[in-house]
Formats: C-alpha cells, structure tokens, sequence
C-alpha cells in the first residue's frame, strides 16, 4: 500500500472508556513513515490504551484510527504481518531461551530474518541458550526489542523500550529505534522517559489526562520559551538581577533559579557580569530552549511523569 | 501450515520443559495405576483390578492433560502476556487454539500409549473393548476438562488458577469414581460424581474398556453436555490480557 504524503499511524477523535471511566477523551494525532513519534505521558494518562487501540488489542468506544491505512481490528491479519510490537512486560514464556523465542518470531513473521543477525543487531550473540527468567531487566527489554524487529515492521509499536535498561543498553536501543525510522519505519514510542523522549523523538505527542495537551517537533513544543536556569548558594537580591536583566527571576527551589525570556549572548554575558559583581557563585548553569521535562510539567499541571 | 507446526512444536517444547507438567500428565497417572493394581485395596467388587482402574486412569490422564496442564500453562502465558504477544504476530486466535488443541491431543496419545501398555502388562482384559466408543468418549472428554481448564485460565490470576485448577483436580479424582468406586462413596457423592465431567468419562470409558459402566447411556449424555457448555462457557468468558 502506496502511503506517501499519509500518515501511517492516523487516531481521530479517538475515545476509550472503561465502563463510566473515560481513560482516553478525543484525541486525535499521526505518526508518519520515517520518524520517530514519542507519546509521553503520566502513568494513566491514556497512552497505553491509545496505543492498543492502534495495535488491535482494544476496541474504541468511539472515534476513527488507521495503520498503515488499515482498521486494526478488521485489518488485523494483514496488519500483524506487518507491524511490530513490543511490550512492556516482554511477553515471553520464563522458560523460552533466547536464541529459541527468536528463532520462532521470525518464522512466525516469515520475513527471511535471519535469528542470528538479530541476536547481533540487539547485543544478545552471547547469550542464546539463556532463559528469560534469567535475564536481566535491560536485556529482557532487548530480546523484546528483537522479537518486534522480526517482523521487519513496517509501522512499530515500542512500549517503554528503554526502561530498566543499563546506559550501554540504552545506546543500543536508541540507534536501533533511529535506524528503523531511517530505514523507513514509522515508529511510535510510549514512554514517560523525558530524557529519552528528547533523544530520539522527531515528534512529541502529550498525554495528559485522557486528553492531548502538546503535539508537534521538539523544536516546536520548545520554542519561544528560552531560559537561563542556575543553582547557586549565594544569597543575592533577585529584584535588583531581575531589574538589572529586564527579565523575571525565580526561585524556583531551594538553591536554583530561573530566568525567563531570551537566553542569548548577550543576556548571558549580563547575567555573568552581575553575579561576578554581587559576588555569588554558580554552581550550575544552563542556558537555551526549554527542557522537554519543562515543557511537560508546564503542560501537564506540575504532573510529575 | 507451517506457522501452525512451529507453534505446535513450540508448544510441546514448554510441555517438555515443565517438569511439573510432565509429573502430572505422565507420572501421577502411571504411578496410580502401577500401585492400586497391585495392591489390594479398592472395593472392585471381584472385577480385576487393572480392568477396573485402566479406564478411570484414563479419565485422570485427560484431566490432568487437558484441563489442569493446559489451563495452568494458558494462565501463566496469559499472566506473562504471551498470548498478547502472539496476538500481534501472523500466527492468529486460531492457529493458536489449534496448535494447543493438538498439542494436548499429541500428550493425550502418548499418555494413553503408554497406560494402556502398562495396562496390558498387568493383565488388561480387551475382549470386550470398544476403540471406537473409546475414542469418542476421549474426544469428548478432552473437550470438556479443556474447557473447564481454559475457562480458569481465561477468568483467574495465575496463582488463583493454579490453585483453583489443582483443588478441582483433586476433588473430580476423589469423587469421579476414578479410583474409588462410585458405588463405595455416601449416596450425595456418589449422585455428585456421577454428574462431574470425571465420574461421566471414567463410566464410559469403563464401559468402551470392559462393557461395565454403572449407567453409561446417562454418562455419555452428562458428558456430551459438559463438552458443549464447557468450552461455550470457556469462549464466552475467556480474557486474552
């Protein structure tokens, strides 16, 4: 199926409720070949259930969604050939060794895999004849990973895929998500890792609540809200720095301080003449566009992801 | 075909694996059957011993295959999301439920391979034995112990289930005229037994082996209903995740 110029995830107005619990209110957003769409929310923020409605595990209540311009449910045979999946608590038997669960995925999908590549692919050629139960969390989170590249996918459905995951892991599973999207991919990661949202996502969607609070670049959920953010153990007068700045200064905890507004040079070269002047120390300094945890919290009412 | 033979052999592979499974639907069946047929204990009423227990071990070997051997190992799979898993490969609902379904008809072959050589060891009388009822009668018990199974596997956690799958075990053994004669049992368990999916398929089966059921044409009714609700009950009630 031809879908240039279509997303290949597509939710509209999707709703999803559990009896009298509306666990997902009218979203809608798409997910397009050859990047990576990270949906970030709070535990019960309605990702997961969104995102089972697009693997075909859940039915909507109301509200229209394609991949791969299929329905889920009824293109479902069709769909599962060529989506790949992987969730959150593995989905392994404890007893299955590793070589053994990859071998069988790939004779399940029939996409010529070959076992040994992927085991490679996922840094798991050392261990074949271990269990799952005796893996570790990072490298159950890898098989995982593996089983879902089996398919070959076409659209991929990563559920938290880095979490429990070591750094080493975690490098391995972020360049494996980038050459997906790079081979053409369109990959959807549900994850409430701020900081692994920000290296690999080409596109933010936010959950909040059943609801979408923010969706579009990084950049763009981003722009337009510069900061100069500091920790210093000084006591100094914030109404004479923020006078001195032309900009509002906060304390936003106990020894660390936020500027707002523009965040250039020349700002900063201010900021570091004043403090050198008033004889306060930095202990930490950071300067640019927001974080990704920023733009959450401000969206998300002070949620904690 | 060949997604169907993969999870087949994958199937038989967990089976293998669990030597607690192997203990259930291979051991406890031999070792019950070896012990009471040379130990003179059971009220057989002059019937031999191995013409009386061979059906009724049989019955317990379709139980513990199909019901509590499947249903313990769905409700893990279903606990762990194995089943989810596979529900997001080509492999589909039904190739999965065939490829258990054959999986417990392959250790039920095995099992009934093995008992029935042991059976004939120890002196089984065939002369008046049905195959053909015989084989009905196993079909349909499968049907229903597979319902029963998946039906706990499909509604319970999986250490409920484990529980609840091992105490109905027990209980469809002690009062399904297994090893105990009905006959020998307080009249309310013995009307009890008689309508449990056990007391059913040990009476006919005991009819198909030697022609002495206590009221087979009863027995086949009450199983051919539990082969029907079962498995409807199981369908209409079973959850994936």
């Amino acid at each position: 199926m031809d879908l240039s110029g279509q997303p290949a995830v597509s939710v509209e107005d999707l709703v999803v409720n559990y009896g009298n619990i509306c666990a997902v209110d009218g979203v809608s957003f798409a997910a397009y070949s050859g990047e990576v769409t990270t949906v970030l929310g709070s535990n019960g923020a309605g990702k997961t259930s969104t995102i089972e409605v697009c693997e075909g595990f859940r039915r909507a209540t109301k509200g229209r969604v394609r991949v791969l311009g299929l329905d889920p449910r009824i293109g479902r045979k069709e769909l599962n050939s060529r989506m790949g999946v992987m969730l959150q608590d593995g989905g392994v038997y404890p007893s299955a060794r590793v070589a053994e669960v990859v071998r069988h995925y790939c004779t399940l999908y029939g996409k010529s895999v070959k076992p040994d590549e992927l085991l490679a692919q996922v840094g798991l050629s050392d261990l074949p004849n271990r269990t799952w139960r005796r893996l570790s969390g990072g490298e159950q989170q890898r098989l995982s990973l593996a089983l879902a590249l089996a398919a070959r996918p076409e659209v991929a459905f990563l559920d938290e895929p880095t979490s429990g995951v070591d750094v080493n892991g975690r490098d391995t599973i972020r360049k494996i998500i980038r050459r997906l999207a790079a081979d053409g991919c369109a990959v959807v990661v549900a994850t409430h890792e701020l900081d692994e949202a920000e290296r690999i996502a080409d596109k933010v969607v936010i959950f909040d609540k059943g609801r979408i609070v923010a969706d579009g670049s990084l950049d763009e959920l981003r722009s337009g809200r510069d900061e100069i953010r500091f920790r210093s153990l000084s006591v100094f007068d914030l109404a004479a720095l923020s006078r001195h700045l032309g900009a509002d200064v906060q304390r936003v905890h106990a020894d660390e301080y936020l500027v707002t507004g523009t965040a250039d040079a020349q700002r900063l070269a201010a900021f570091s003449q004043w403090m050198a002047d008033a004889s306060a120390n930095i202990l930490d300094l950071r300067a640019g566009q927001q974080r990704l945890e920023d733009v959450f919290r401000r969206l998300t009412s002070g949620v904690q992801p | 075909m060949k997604l169907l033979f993969t999870q087949l052999r994958a199937e038989l592979a967990v089976i293998a694996r669990n030597g607690e499974q192997l203990l259930v639907v291979i051991g406890i069946p031999t070792v019950l059957l070896v012990f009471f047929s040379n130990i003179d204990v059971l009220p057989t009423n002059g019937q031999n011993a191995i013409d009386f227990l061979l059906p009724g071990i049989i019955a317990l070997a379709v139980m513990s295959t199909a019901m509590v051997s499947l249903g313990i190992a769905t409700g893990f799979e279903r606990s762990y999301s194995v089943l989810k898993r596979l529900g997001a490969t080509p492999l589909g609902t039904s190739r999965l439920v065939l490829a258990k379904s054959l999986a417990v008809g392959v250790v039920e072959v095995a099992q009934c391979a093995v008992l029935i050589v042991i059976g004939l060891l120890l002196g089984l009388d065939t002369t008046l034995t049905s195959w053909g009822q015989g084989l009905i009668a196993l079909i349909l018990g499968t049907l229903a112990f597979a319902g029963l199974g998946l039906l706990m596997a499909g509604t319970l956690k999986a250490e409920v289930n484990l529980a609840a799958q091992n105490g109905v075990y027990v209980l469809f053994v002690l009062f399904g005229g297994i090893i105990i004669p009905l006959e020998s049992l307080p009249n309310p368990i013995r009307i009890a037994g008689s309508v449990i999916p056990s007391g059913a398929l040990a009476d006919v089966l005991r009819q198909a082996f030697t022609g002495s059921g206590s009221h087979p044409q009863l027995s086949w009714i009450i199983l051919c209903l539990w082969a029907v609700v079962a498995p409807l009950l199981a369908a209409r009630w079973f959850r994936w995740q």
